[in-house]
């Protein structure tokens, strides 16, 4: 799609201007519905458009990206932008820097359109946890979009965005690609910037695009992808272009099929889904290979101790000082008057969500003297056992494919009552995050619920620094797919 | 299960404040989600090291030296204190 806009652009069929102004219009036909959106930027977003019509007016080459709308999860940093997080103890943060990502794709002459919802601090898989808005599933309305990256991923499903850039930590990206049918890429750990992402899980964190289609993904990938001073984790890149690298042949290509993620509690309907696109991809020409991951039963419980310890020390800096809510009411406080801790139990109780504030009270009783080895460094051990098995299985296998999700899009209200139920829709997600590898989730197929057709999303998960050949694979069944 | 000490005790350490009728649901979930997690002991990790960095990059390190911020930057920045005095962030104090 992207392509396809970016020859529009430059034969003159359509200005940036005359496309963004299209795509405000569709916000505002749909997102009173849909939600997706925390804050637009006409303004700025009209000054790039013109900025990249002028430049195609002179006869100046532009970028692939240049002029085309796109949205960014509210916990990337846009300098001057309020940025939330979908908090309300970030209510009043305007970001004084851009993000590294944006600063990439600023650069080549992006327009923003806005900053999208979220689960609060992106804890959570339905976008339910936002403390603003509930976003809707554009597909079904009486549905979650999933999340964290749900507002995200419904702009783009909503045609409400040409693509946009999501978090994901142990999902938040390709679950809510596979709730809305779009595409989603979790790149390697280290392969973007996380520079300007507000912190979740600092060790699983990686941004990457909810895109309409795999090439879209691989375009938006060589943007914002390389090494950055400001993130020490972030890796070398040799500047690769990865749109370059989809061939539409995967001739001899290995797809491992785990038998732990194929297991009898699997759904039949997203068993027989995920078969056929496995028969797809044999007819295609790859090989289908039985993997093993033995310690897969351990990702889950592994995922949520890691991610609540990272949380409680990442959180530790929303303390009513140095910026966002700060309240110290003395009618309220059970200690002291007007001094520090009573600024840090007032702020905190009232500026945090539930899910947030259950997760930092989870990680630090982990963390906390004579819990740490049993929790923490037991859960650091088993990542290493995981990490080892996927090393084992990509010996024997280029790429590895799972469902995305063990359902389709749920409903609201069917799992916020139940924290561990709405943990156990990440189950085929977290294990990229806690190994570090890539992760593309894209349609494969459509399950009818209530007598809507929802759709199912197929995940393949690749070598690390691999994202040529993963892309590729989710690309050549994407084309003969249609 | 966790004790209501246990969870007044955890949320004094994590610095939130909590009302009385939250305390019980806190202690409900947190001591399910704490079960759950018993599920790792199951795994045999004897001999195993403790993964630090996934993609085992090394310390990455940077010269020593103090350069001037972007001006805005720095504005901005400021603009996000919520309370200041002299042109400094206000902190409370320690002692009541």
């Amino acid at each position: 799609m992207i392509r396809e806009i970016h020859e529009n652009l430059k034969s003159g069929k359509i200005t940036s201007l005359e496309l963004t102004e299209k795509y405000f219009d569709s916000i505002k036909e749909k997102d009173d519905k849909i939600l997706a959106y925390l804050t637009l930027n006409k303004d700025n977003a009209l000054k790039s458009a013109q900025e990249v019509d002028d430049k195609i007016k002179k006869g100046e080459e532009i970028d692939l990206i240049a002029g085309i709308p796109m949205a960014l999860k509210d916990n990337m940093c846009q300098k001057g932008v309020r940025t939330t997080a979908a908090s309300k103890i970030l209510d009043n943060y305007i970001a004084p820097y851009d993000a590294t990502v944006v600063k990439k794709i600023k650069k080549e002459g992006v327009v923003i359109l806005g900053k999208t919802n979220m689960d609060e601090f992106a804890m959570g898989a339905s976008t339910e946890s936002s403390a603003y808005q509930k976003t809707k599933n554009p597909l079904d309305l009486s549905r979650v979009p999933g999340g964290s990256s749900g507002g995200s991923a419904a702009a783009v499903a909503g045609e409400m965005a040409v693509y946009a850039l999501g978090s994901d930590t142990g999902g938040s990206i390709r679950q809510p690609a596979a709730f809305c049918g779009v595409v989603g890429l979790k790149p390697t750990y280290g392969r973007v910037s996380r520079h300007g992402l507000i912190a979740m899980a600092s060790s699983l964190d990686q941004i990457g695009p909810i895109t309409q289609s795999v090439e879209d993904a691989a375009i938006v990938l060589s943007r914002i992808a390389g090494m950055d001073k400001k993130d020490a984790t972030s890796a070398q890149s040799s500047g690769k272009l990865y749109e370059d690298y989809l061939q539409g042949d995967i001739k001899g290509m290995k797809i491992g099929v785990p038998k732990e993620y194929f297991g009898n509690d699997l759904n039949e309907e997203m068993r027989k889904i995920s078969f056929e696109a496995l028969e797809k991809f044999k007819e295609l020409g790859a090989e289908l290979v039985e993997v093993n991951i033995p310690h897969n039963e351990y990702a889950l419980p592994t995922y949520y101790i890691i991610v609540p310890s990272e949380i409680s020390s990442n959180m530790a800096r929303f303390d009513g000082i140095r910026y966002g809510l700060s309240i110290d009411d003395e009618e309220k406080s059970k200690i002291g008057n007007g001094n520090l801790l009573e600024t840090y139990l007032d702020t905190r109780e009232n500026g945090f969500g539930d899910e947030v504030k259950r997760r930092i009270m989870l990680g630090t009783y982990a963390l906390s003297a004579g819990y740490y080895d049993a929790y923490y460094k037991k859960a650091q051990k088993v990542r290493r056992l995981l990490r080892q098995d996927f090393e084992a299985a990509f010996k024997k296998v280029d790429v590895i494919f799972s469902p995305t999700a063990p359902e389709v899009a749920f409903k609201f209200g069917e799992k916020t009552l139940d924290p561990l139920q709405m943990y156990l829709s990440d189950i085929y997600t977290v294990t990229a995050n806690l190994i570090g590898a890539p992760a593309i989730s894209f349609p494969i197929g459509k399950m009818t619920e209530d007598g809507v057709d929802l759709p199912v999303g197929g995940q393949l998960m690749g070598k690390w620094f691999g994202e040529e050949e993963l892309l590729n694979a989710a690309y050549t069944f994407e084309i003969n797919n249609k | 299960m966790l004790k209501k000490e246990d969870i007044v005790h955890i949320a004094t350490l994590a610095r939130i404040g909590l009302k009385d009728a939250e305390i019980e649901k806190y202690q409900r979930e947190l001591s399910l989600i704490l079960d759950y997690f018993k599920k790792l002991e199951n795994a045999d990790t004897e001999n195993i090291q403790p993964i630090g960095h996934i993609t085992g990059v090394d310390n990455v390190l940077r010269i020593d030296e103090a350069f001037e911020g972007e001006v805005d930057v720095r504005e901005g920045i400021f603009n996000n204190f919520p309370d200041t005095r002299n042109n400094k962030v206000k902190v409370k104090s320690i002692l009541a």
